[in-house]
């Protein structure tokens, strides 16, 4: 579509908003204590002050679960929208704006169940925006129901003997996706790491999606419990071109060099589950971004009406 | 009115005529009729055409439901609907004029010219097909004329499959005398993009077709033409809609496949970039409706495009529009339903969930347009109505509108339709993104991108702010406010116009596409004396003003729909059981009159003879003359 009228882009300004993190935090969040959500909301704070984004000029678009509360807390556009839909909000919204920064928030439930056909095809579309999936593998906010990444076995109010299939995985889906074109994952117990994969994946020309392992204290407190007490049984995933997390090394032994150009390699690690890995799996910027395929001069009015007039005349009788 | 012409030919002059060439589909019977109709619109006369299309692209030949033709409607006078039974058919084969048979599409005294090779054919099976159809045909005074159509066709191309169509174009073009040099500058245009040798060879058909018929057949008709004094043009439904939307400045349409709406699409696909917007074919029904609605919240025109199954799958979406006041223009083509239905065909349907279907109290405006040239223009009053009262408009066309080929007045087109849809002024301080004037519910829209606004729309209850809020004030101010703005609407309109006396027996009350139908169907009972008016809605939510002051200067109010409804005295239907007609469901609730139904779902368009025939049944049941 054709850009937006100039009495807007008039208004853009290159200097510094002079914001700092907090600024951007528009109320508390109403999360449980010890949600995972609240270290998300300030990690997302602080990429937004590193880059002194304008608040009017981003757009904050969620579904609908404890996750998709995100956008009411955050100093910026926001649309809080129905379950399972907010891709195709945020795609026509950068369709329509794509000099706004969009961020789409979303859960487990909203993004890889009632939303998951939206989700193949906007990670197809490669619309440039950036996506968190927010994975506590269960619906929180219905009260402990399973979820398709509730691991196998764990049990909840619909699945009271253990949920009887294997989790999906959301890696191995988006990356099997023609066209996807950055795949990550982090762990809400991990800042420095989620901060650094936030930042890459702002920084990337496309659908930018990543899984964030996000602890649920109310309904599955103990899913990554071993992970967080044992840094040992989680790979990082390291590359120059990579996701890398200073003062990372210390604490996670076990890593692995793993360029993010090589998507047989990414698809294979994200099948394994020997180990939980951390990192970036996969980016590539050089596939068609929607937004910018898409794109159309703009037309004036008058333009327009003069080439309606020709248009009639195939017609005229 | 006949007079014999040169060569012992019958010349008849008849005010208008009902045509149509049947076909196996794939035989090109909608080429050979859009050809007849624009050349019959160029010479003056009044056309309505009607596609006759099988759910499926090209199911067997030279069977009763591979049938695919067209109806052309033509006369001296505008003509407004598809009328009543065919006059002249031209048929490719036996079976597919039997299909035709047996709807009873055509008139009584139908002249067939049927193609001649079948009934001798050398497959038993096929000349057993033939007898058996023709001995069922023969229960009319149908005048059948044996024509050598594939054979002649084979004197100019190898395959009669791409010919066929001409030569019939050719005999019509004899037998109502008209212009070769305009069917030349069609066949032209259509095969533009070809070598000019395909031209030649169409061309050719149709002379040897126009030779035939002044050999071998001893009638012509002639209808009267008056050369149009103003601009026309000529076009179906769907495209007048694909037009209407870029003259409505629309520069998002987001869509899923799906018939009959598809169409409107397919215009827009070719056109839209060169009006600077685009077409989004979605992954699903309910992803267009998301990608509209997220491109109207950035500020942009926004239109998605479907039909009954669509809008059953987008309505969660449209209640998120109603509830954040985020303007979007939805056009529903309409078909026949429920499910599936009848994919191809048109009915009037989807009414009642157009208007009530949401969860909660989700006020919407629904307009249906009553021709194709409304058409037009209703996209462009759908997006300014969406804007002003930051609502949902749902624009109800339906199959026989959309593929209704008709001409009309060329519109003069306003660059104030183009208008910026958002006011990016600086916020006045202190503005809230439901800043409702208490009065009207009205209130200024903030999009992204305009600083200070920030806010977080959701479809939770919300106040004033946007922010959520489940205190009862609150929710019962947002619908108290999302639903003045219907009534604030609604004061804007005038009471519909009535077709006839103002006061009467019986008003007939009809809603979109039927205008033409209905208003035949009242003038041939107004003509025996009948004191019958009508009236056409076009606003259905909310409803046109001073209706229940027009149905009171009638003794009987009757509204006529191409939708189900019971009929007292069947088994267990009576006055308590009986559901009405969709229309009349809604007048009797808005109006407390007994409002009483003709309709009919036969998946085809009303003919003016059955609505005649209803209105004097009515008229019998207790209606003076």
């Amino acid at each position: 579509m054709s850009s937006i009228p100039l009495s807007l882009l008039e208004l853009e300004e290159d200097v510094a908003c002079g914001l700092e993190a907090d600024d951007y935090q528009k109320r508390e969040g109403k999360w449980c204590a010890g949600c995972g959500d609240f270290g998300v909301l300030n990690g997302v704070k602080r990429l937004l002050a590193s880059h002194q984004l304008r608040p009017e000029k981003m757009a904050f678009v969620s579904g609908i679960g404890c996750s998709s509360r995100f956008p009411h807390y955050v100093n910026a556009y926001g649309f809080h929208g129905i379950h399972g839909r907010a891709l195709p909000i945020a795609t026509g919204l950068k369709l329509a704006r794509p000099e706004l920064d969009v961020f789409v928030v979303m859960g487990d439930g909203d993004c890889t169940s009632i939303g998951a056909g939206h989700w193949i095809h906007a990670t197809r579309y490669n619309t440039n925006m950036t996506v968190l999936l927010l994975d506590n593998n269960i619906y929180g906010l219905t009260k402990n129901q399973t979820s398709p990444t509730t691991p196998q076995g764990y049990s909840s109010n619909t699945s009271p003997r253990g949920s009887v299939l294997p989790a999906l995985d959301p890696l191995q889906a988006t990356l099997g996706v023609s066209n996807a074109s950055f795949v990550a994952q982090t762990a809400d117990w991990v800042p420095a790491h989620m901060y650094a994969t936030l930042e890459a994946a702002y920084a990337h020309n496309g659908f930018s999606f990543i899984r964030i392992l996000q602890r649920c204290p109310k309904f599955t407190p103990d899913v990554f419990t071993e992970n967080v007490k044992n840094p040992d049984l989680t790979e990082l995933l390291v590359h120059d071109n990579g996701v890398n997390a200073p003062g990372l090394d210390r604490l996670f032994k076990a890593q692995r060099v793993h360029d993010p150009k090589d998507l047989d390699e990414a698809r294979s690690l994200a099948q394994r589950k020997d180990m939980l890995r951390l990192g970036l799996f996969f980016r590539d910027e050089s596939f068609p971004v929607y937004d910018e395929v898409r794109a159309v001069p703009p037309v004036s009015p008058e333009e327009k009406i003069q080439r309606l007039e020709k248009e009639f005349d195939r017609y005229a009788v | 009115m006949d007079r014999p012409a040169s060569n012992n030919v019958t010349v008849t002059v008849v005010p208008e005529h009902t045509v149509e060439i049947i076909t196996n589909s794939g035989e090109g019977a909608q080429k050979c009729a859009q050809i007849f109709g624009q050349t019959c619109a160029k010479m003056g006369n009044g056309v309505w055409t009607v596609e006759i299309i099988p759910a499926e692209i090209e199911p067997p030949h030279h069977t009763v439901t591979s049938t695919s033709g067209n109806i052309i409607r033509f006369g001296t006078e505008k003509i407004t609907n598809w009328g009543d039974q065919s006059k002249l058919a031209i048929a490719f084969n036996d079976q597919v004029c039997l299909s035709r048979h047996r709807l009873g599409s055509f008139d009584d005294n139908c002249i067939i010219l049927q193609e001649s090779s079948w009934e001798n054919h050398e497959d038993e099976a096929i000349r057993k097909l033939y007898a058996e159809a023709m001995e069922e045909m023969s229960s009319k005074n149908y005048r059948f004329i044996q024509v050598p159509i594939e054979a002649e066709t084979l004197k100019v191309v190898d395959n009669p499959q791409h010919g066929k169509n001409m030569f019939a174009l050719g005999m019509l073009a004899e037998i109502y005398q008209r212009d070769l040099s305009i069917i030349e500058k069609q066949i032209a245009h259509i095969f533009q993009k070809k070598p000019a040798k395909v031209t030649d060879l169409n061309v050719q058909l149709v002379k040897n077709g126009m030779a035939w018929a002044r050999e071998n057949l001893d009638f012509q008709f002639d209808i009267e033409t008056i050369p149009p004094e103003d601009i026309r043009v000529v076009m179906n439904g769907n495209q007048a809609a694909a037009l209407g939307a870029v003259a409505a400045g629309i520069e998002m349409c987001a869509m899923y496949p799906i018939t009959p709406a598809t169409s409107v699409s397919h215009e827009l696909a070719s056109i839209i970039e060169n009006y600077g917007g685009i077409i989004h074919q979605a992954e699903d029904e309910i992803a267009a409706a998301g990608v509209a609605l997220g491109a109207s919240y950035g500020g942009k025109v926004a239109l998605t495009v479907t039909s009954g199954p669509g809008m059953a799958l987008k309505t969660e979406f449209l209640g998120l529009a109603i509830m954040t006041e985020i303007p979007l223009v939805v056009l529903d083509v309409q078909r026949g339903g429920p499910s599936t239905g009848l994919p191809t065909k048109v009915e009037q349907s989807d009414l009642l969930s157009s208007i009530f279907g949401q969860h909660g109290d989700a006020p919407r405006v629904v307009i249906a347009p009553r021709s194709i040239e409304e058409c037009f223009h209703s996209m462009v009053t759908a997006r300014r109505i969406a804007e002003t009262f930051r609502c949902v408009v749902i624009v109800l066309t339906d199959a026989n509108l959309a593929t209704g080929v008709q001409q009309f007045t060329k519109p003069e087109f306003d660059a104030r339709w183009q208008q910026e849809p958002v006011d990016f002024s600086p916020l006045p301080e202190g503005l809230r993104p439901y800043d409702w004037d208490p009065e009207t519910g009205l209130s200024r829209r903030i999009v992204p991108g305009t600083p200070g606004g920030q806010h977080t729309v959701t479809g939770l209850a919300h106040d004033q702010w946007s922010n959520v809020s489940y205190d009862p004030e609150s929710n019962e101010l947002g619908c108290k406010m999302r639903s003045r703005k219907l009534a604030v609407f609604q004061s804007t309109l005038m009471p519909p116009e009535i077709y006839g006396d103002q006061e009467g027996d019986l008003l007939v009350v009809g809603w979109g596409s039927t205008q033409g139908a209905i208003e035949e169907a009242v003038d041939r009972a107004r003509g025996e004396g009948l004191k019958v008016s009508t009236c056409q809605l076009t606003f259905m939510s909310p409803l046109e003003p001073g209706l229940k002051e027009i149905f009171s200067r009638f003794k009987k109010v009757m509204t006529v729909e191409i939708n189900y409804s019971d009929t007292v005295g069947d088994p267990y239907i009576t006055e308590e059981t009986r559901r009405y007609g969709q229309l009349a469901w809604l007048l009797r609730a808005h109006t407390l009159v007994d409002i009483d139904c003709w309709t009919s779902c036969p998946g085809q368009p009303l003919r003016p003879n059955d609505i005649y025939n209803s209105i004097i049944a009515k008229s019998e049941k207790g209606v003076s003359k």
